[in-house]
């Protein structure tokens, strides 16, 4: 590595390396710091989107003329997932269903998963398996601030499940 | 400038150099983004969806420990010079502040809590961004403050929340947790010592990504890089803020390791660069933005070396906003041109190095010289 000339300019050394980079342009492109700013690492809003195109890109169907003839346009927005190809950007929440056929392939390509472990969210009339699921959260978290000795956030997380019955009993 | 008077620390708190490593960790971010069910998400928006957002957005505020008592303020409303205060002072984004020539969008809005240092923006891309910005490595200690936030006005507001798919957002980059955690830090060491790109590959590999800082043009400037967690599907938000925290104080101690080899391998010339750099700050007549952020980043570092004894942090810090294009019309209260703008910063850090004294020069003659 240590002689690679950036492939862009040809004479500075090549220092980013984008096969690892994300948050940039495609892979095994080994540049220098000028031509990577260049290339899309500027001060926008989201620098995510060269990468994203592309992986957009892969996701789509692979039949020519599918993607806008056999996918509805979301319901609720009118989004088509021509849209979205160009702007990167989906419309509504009720486009994640829209295009339910794409998008999981698309998450696990950006992330590596495509299901939410984190925080659960507890709508104003929780079933009875959100409301599990949402304890099994506070109790992840509270496991972690007592590991940290972080006893103030650990009273909050206790008060909290307690909060949400009295069946809920916190060992 | 009432707009400042009523933000807490007039929005400059996270300057202070206060947090763990402040010479080389400038600043934390944590955001989660947020949406509300219903709605479009900001770029297909229509103006009653933003205004039902903005309105959902202030009662929850109302009824929120962290914000209520806090200041909002509705872009449309603010100043144009204002607005690019609050953006250098990375307090809004520049999607906040809309196409140049047309201004922000209706309902578009920030708020301050006046509790925490904790701010939300409203009708951006996603409906809710929280951020909670502190000086220094802080990132467990600002993912608390958004976290509880996020907390009390999940309990109000109609999030739009997937059981697969977690928070949902306008970007599928950010959809899950919604969490992005930020770090700036100044690298010259890993710079110097080509070891960046070694460093930047690494932490690629544990899931982070980079950007730098960048001036007017498209160049890197003063060795600040902005680092942060790539995905936010798939991993517990504690998971994706320690891993970042682990990854940054790996580089931390990489960057360390280099300073001390520029120190060892080439005394002089690290010592040279560190002084030629505080000279033509303390003495020139103008400067270009660029120009000064990589002057500014061998001061830094020379101050870090206690090469350039007397110095603080938080000048440094307030010598990087201060110096940037509203900051300087705002003090001129007029709009500066390009070339007037370089000589008001210069003579703003002039005046500001000189206010701090005289750093003291070690001796150095009896240092070995690095160079034939």
């Amino acid at each position: 590595m240590a002689d690679m000339k950036c492939e862009n300019c040809g004479s500075t050394e090549a220092v980013v390396h984008l096969t690892q980079i994300v948050n940039n342009e495609m892979s095994t492109h080994h540049l220098c710091q000028a031509c990577a700013a260049e290339k899309g690492l500027q001060d926008s809003p989201d620098p995510a989107n060269y990468q994203l195109l592309d992986l957009i890109e892969k996701v789509s169907p692979e039949v020519p003329g599918l993607s806008s003839n056999g996918d509805e346009p979301c319901a609720f927005c009118g989004l088509t997932f021509d849209d979205f190809r160009k702007t990167t950007r989906l419309g509504c929440p009720q486009c994640y269903e829209a295009f339910s056929n794409h998008l999981p392939r698309l998450l696990r390509r950006i992330h590596g998963g495509v299901k939410h472990v984190g925080k659960v969210y507890l709508p104003p009339d929780p079933t009875v398996s959100q409301i599990e699921k949402r304890l099994e959260g506070l109790r992840r978290k509270l496991d972690r601030a007592v590991q940290a000795e972080d006893f103030e956030r650990a009273a909050e997380l206790r008060d909290e499940i307690r909060a949400m019955g009295p069946a809920q009993e916190v060992t | 400038m009432t707009e400042f008077d009523a933000i807490p620390d007039h929005g400059l708190g996270w300057l202070e150099a206060s947090g763990e490593h402040a010479d080389i960790v400038l600043s934390t971010r944590v955001r989660l983004a947020r949406n509300l069910q219903g709605h479009a998400f900001g770029i297909r928006a229509r103006v009653n969806d933003r205004e039902a957002v903005l309105r959902q957005f202030r009662e929850s505020a109302g009824l929120s420990e962290t914000l209520k008592g806090g200041i909002l303020l509705e872009m449309p409303e603010v100043p144009d010079r204002t607005r690019h205060v609050l953006h250098e002072r990375r307090l809004v984004t520049r999607d906040l502040l809309g196409a140049e020539g047309t201004g922000p969008a209706t309902s578009t809005a920030v708020h301050f809590s006046r509790r925490e240092p904790l701010s939300v923006m409203v009708n951006e891309e996603d409906h809710l961004r929280m951020q909670s910005l502190l000086s220094g490595l802080r990132i467990s200690e600002a993912w608390r403050i958004v976290d509880r936030l996020d907390e009390e006005l999940g309990r109000e507001l109609p999030y739009a929340y997937h059981h697969e798919f977690g928070f949902l957002t306008s970007c599928p980059t950010n959809v899950g947790s919604g969490l992005r955690a930020s770090v700036f830090m100044h690298l010259p060491g890993l710079v110097l010592t080509k070891e960046i790109g070694k460093a930047l590959r690494g932490m690629g590999e544990l899931g982070m990504t980079f950007r730098g800082l960048y001036g007017e043009g498209s160049e890197v400037v003063g060795n600040f890089f902005q680092i942060s967690n790539q995905t936010t599907l798939g991993r517990t938000e504690e998971d994706l803020i320690e891993d970042l925290d682990r990854v940054v104080r790996t580089v931390i101690d990489k960057e360390l390791q280099a300073r001390q080899i520029l120190l060892r391998d080439a005394p002089g010339l690290t010592e040279d660069k560190i002084w030629r750099a505080y000279g033509t700050l303390r003495y020139a007549r103008m400067l270009t933005f660029e120009e000064l952020m990589n002057y500014l980043s061998g001061v830094r570092l020379g101050m870090s070396l206690n090469l350039l004894p007397g110095l603080r942090v938080y000048t440094l810090n307030k010598l990087m906003i201060f110096t940037q294009a509203a900051h300087l019309d705002q003090a001129a209260g007029r709009d500066l041109i390009p070339e007037e703008r370089d000589a008001h910063r210069a003579s703003f850090v002039r005046r500001i190095l000189a206010s701090e004294g005289d750093v003291s020069a070690e001796p150095v003659d009896d240092r070995p010289s690095d160079q034939p």
